[in-house]
């Protein structure tokens, strides 16, 4: 048994905290989140100079690293600078990219040529008033598709999309250009500063990613509840070290706040669930090629959404007035928190995929 | 990061399940399963079979009888203990004072009390609590003046965990006023044979007899029986909560409670389902079996720090807090499984030989002494509120 994150990681992890520090420091992130996209095409261009991208994904796919605890540690980072920037699409397209016959696709992904998301789950439907998937049929040798994706991070600014659809042998997933006949995209601004967007898609054209089947896409959306579960942690300690600095130097009635009984074990409770939240994190990576894997992801998913809701709801409620301010960046912090809880899947989505798993074993 | 075990732990796991195996009577383990009382025979005759194998006191110093494990080995034992449902190890002499002794107390002191202790001659209990000082500890009164060789004891002790089968006591005395309170407090051991003590009974809301109030009136202590130096006691009280405790969030007990738990939901039926199916019952365990999920890898997180040479002071406060909330969890929807046959209370049927038909399911019939009784784990040892405070100190620096 072993807790150590391991040298290289520390080091790809040290590069990252640096590369923020210098590059994407608050003013620099209050600009970039004003910006079309809310994220900075140049410095993408640099993190995957930096290797950043590339520690998602294998060897074999032209990376360097694609463990769970190598991607646990890019979204760390993330999560620590609050960084703009599709990472969550380019980790799970990315993984589907690797799982076929598109390492040229891929490499130009990673080098940071190509800016790369995934569109996975369904849209909303106006006249319905439900959700609208996208289909796929077979169109002479090749595939078109038809149908909506919703909420799908950073499209406005994406060469490529990954497109999960409905075929009548199962899900697959397609390779679509932005810009291409029959595509059309709807983006707009995200609650934590970045983008999604809509994608509408009439007969377009799509390169089948051939071999990627539904459980190479719960792969990588497994993937994606660990990235997202160490992202969440991140931004956890984040939000707690920033509360109580303020606890220690914010002063009404005479002292320091952080002398307040109510609030000291307020922060005590909050810290604890902290180590919890990172613990379910832990497991989640750690049983990411196991067995087990879907289990302790639900249960990271989970738990990492209900304590984020409470450290940013304590967050906020301690600092009083201040913490709803757009200037501070604690607010920004407490909006990524909540906003992750929305990803993937919220936390009783994830409690109810955890009985169904828990009452079949 | 790897949280697989080692194949030299896996390799000591079977070896304490085989000896749980061969060497664990039935008859106790059964006890502690359905929620039978102990008798301090059984208590003693778990404890023997711990020494003879050299395994009561693991977390002591080889030369004294202890093991040269690590921390994750004690871990591993205390676990699979707990999930064979032995007897719970009784701590006053072996985790609580060995551990001062062997760091403040005298060569002779160890080298009579610490095999007393080991061959069971000697059963020890604590003497902390008072009636003004309970999480104040600190503002203890029960006085010792010294008169020649020797203290004279007066005042009175209580939550005295089976005082009523002790031989000796440790206890903390006030031997100063003048100053600060922590700095006129000593410790002091005292023979529970000595004239002048009382053990009264407390009866407890479970209807059990499991502490005491312990009085003093004139008790004369010899002054070899003080530990380190007069005045110091508050130290070595200390020392305790920073001496390694792998198991203070109780996974293992835990852990065979919840798979109990699981086990009464599968097979309990309400409205003609089971338990398991219902989605408010199941959202209860689901989320009690995540949260004991994580506290696990938290708990080994910090014995991986312990195991570096770390001293997880305010960790093991944050494994108290949860730990103790976890285990009282999970005998509340052990008490709710029961619907209204948590109502019964047939006291005898909690002792050995019983014969009488149980009233409803047999497994509900100690659920709700057990649900009550267990509100003594968010109390003592320093109540969790306690351990917020230490939190706030050690980790929050508020």
């Amino acid at each position: 048994m072993d807790f150590a994150i391991g040298e290289d990681r520390q080091m790809l992890a040290d590069t990252m905290k640096r590369f923020f520090a210098k590059e994407f420091d608050w003013e620099k992130r209050l600009k970039v989140i004003e910006t079309e996209h809310g994220f900075d095409r140049a410095m993408w261009g640099t993190l995957a100079e930096l290797g950043v991208l590339g520690a998602l994904f294998p060897e074999d796919a032209g990376g360097f690293g694609g463990s769970a605890f190598d991607i646990g540690t890019v979204f760390g980072e993330v999560g620590r600078a609050i960084a703009t920037g599709p990472y969550l699409g380019t980790l799970m397209a990315g993984r589907l990219l690797a799982a076929t016959d598109e390492s040229e696709t891929l490499e130009s992904v990673i080098a940071g040529e190509k800016v790369l998301t995934f569109a996975h789950e369904p849209a909303y439907d106006a006249e319905s008033g439900e959700t609208r998937d996208v289909t796929a049929s077979k169109s002479g040798d090749g595939w078109v598709l038809d149908g909506a994706k919703g909420v799908v991070e950073y499209i406005g600014a994406a060469d490529l999309i990954v497109v999960t659809a409905r075929a009548d042998d199962g899900e697959r997933a397609f390779l679509v250009e932005r810009g291409g006949k029959g595509v059309e995209v709807v983006d707009y601004k995200l609650v934590d500063g970045g983008s999604g967007g809509e994608l509408r898609l009439s007969a377009a054209s799509a390169r089948e990613l051939s071999g990627v089947t539904g459980e190479t896409i719960e792969a990588a959306t497994a993937a994606g509840v660990v990235a997202l579960s160490w992202e969440g942690v991140a931004v956890m300690d984040e939000l707690r070290d920033q509360t109580l600095e303020y606890m220690r130097t914010r002063k009404q009635f005479g002292v320091p706040i952080g002398k307040f009984q109510a609030l000291q074990h307020r922060m005590a409770t909050l810290a604890l669930e902290i180590e919890q939240a990172r613990s379910a994190a832990i497991n989640a990576a750690a049983h990411f090629d196991k067995p087990e894997r879907d289990r302790f992801g639900a249960a990271a998913k989970y738990t990492v959404a209900r304590v984020g809701n409470l450290a940013a709801e304590e967050a906020i409620q301690i600092h009083g007035g201040i913490g709803m301010t757009w200037e501070l960046p604690l607010s920004h912090f407490a909006k990524r928190m909540v906003m992750l809880g929305h990803v993937l899947g919220d936390e009783d989505e994830h409690l109810a995929r955890y009985i169904e798993l828990m009452r079949a074993a | 990061m790897n949280l697989e075990y080692t194949p030299e732990e896996e390799a000591f796991r079977e070896e304490v399940r085989a000896f749980l195996k061969e060497k664990l009577p039935q008859r106790l383990s059964d006890k502690v399963r359905t929620g039978k009382r102990l008798t301090k025979a059984d208590m003693e005759e778990w404890h023997a079979i711990l020494n003879e194998q050299g395994w009561l006191a693991p977390h002591w110093p080889e030369k004294y009888g202890g093991t040269d494990w690590s921390v994750m080995q004690k871990f591993i034992f205390e676990t699979e203990l707990a999930q064979a449902h032995a007897p719970r190890v009784v701590p006053f002499g072996l985790s609580m004072l060995a551990p001062v002794l062997i760091k403040y107390g005298t060569q002779e002191q160890c080298e009579h009390y610490l095999p007393r202790i080991l061959d069971g001659t000697d059963w020890w209990c604590q003497g902390y609590s008072e009636p003004g000082a309970g999480s104040d500890l600190a503002s203890l009164k029960t006085s010792a003046v010294r008169e020649g060789d020797h203290y004279i004891v007066n005042g009175q002790k209580t939550w005295t965990t089976l005082g009523q089968h002790a031989d000796w006591i440790f206890c903390l005395v006030r031997t100063d006023s003048s100053g600060k309170k922590q700095e006129g407090i000593s410790f002091l051991l005292i023979d529970m044979d000595t004239p002048g003590i009382e053990v009264r009974p407390i009866k407890l809301l479970d209807g059990d007899e499991e502490v005491n109030e312990v009085f003093f009136t004139d008790v004369k202590v010899p002054v070899e029986n003080l530990v380190g130096e007069e005045n110091k006691g508050w130290t070595y009280a200390k020392y305790l909560l920073t001496y390694e405790r792998t198991n203070i969030a109780g996974i293992g007990a835990s852990m065979a409670a919840l798979e109990q738990l699981k086990e009464v939901a599968r097979t309990t039926k309400r409205g003609g389902k089971p338990l398991i199916e219902d989605p408010l019952f199941a959202q209860r365990l689901a989320r009690l079996e995540i949260d004991l999920e994580n506290m696990k890898t938290t708990n080994l997180r910090v014995l991986d720090a312990a195991g570096k040479g770390g001293a997880p002071v305010a960790e093991s406060s944050m494994l108290k807090i949860r730990g103790t909330e976890i285990r009282q969890e999970i005998g509340g929807l052990m008490r709710r499984a029961a619907g209204r046959y948590a109502q019964p209370f047939v006291s005898e049927s909690l002792d050995e030989g019983y014969n009488g038909a149980p009233v409803g399911p047999e497994w509900t019939g100690p659920v709700s002494s057990q649900y009550f009784n267990n509100r003594k784990l968010s109390i003592f040892g320093g109540s969790n509120e306690v351990q917020r405070e230490i939190i706030t100190k050690a980790i929050l620096e508020l």
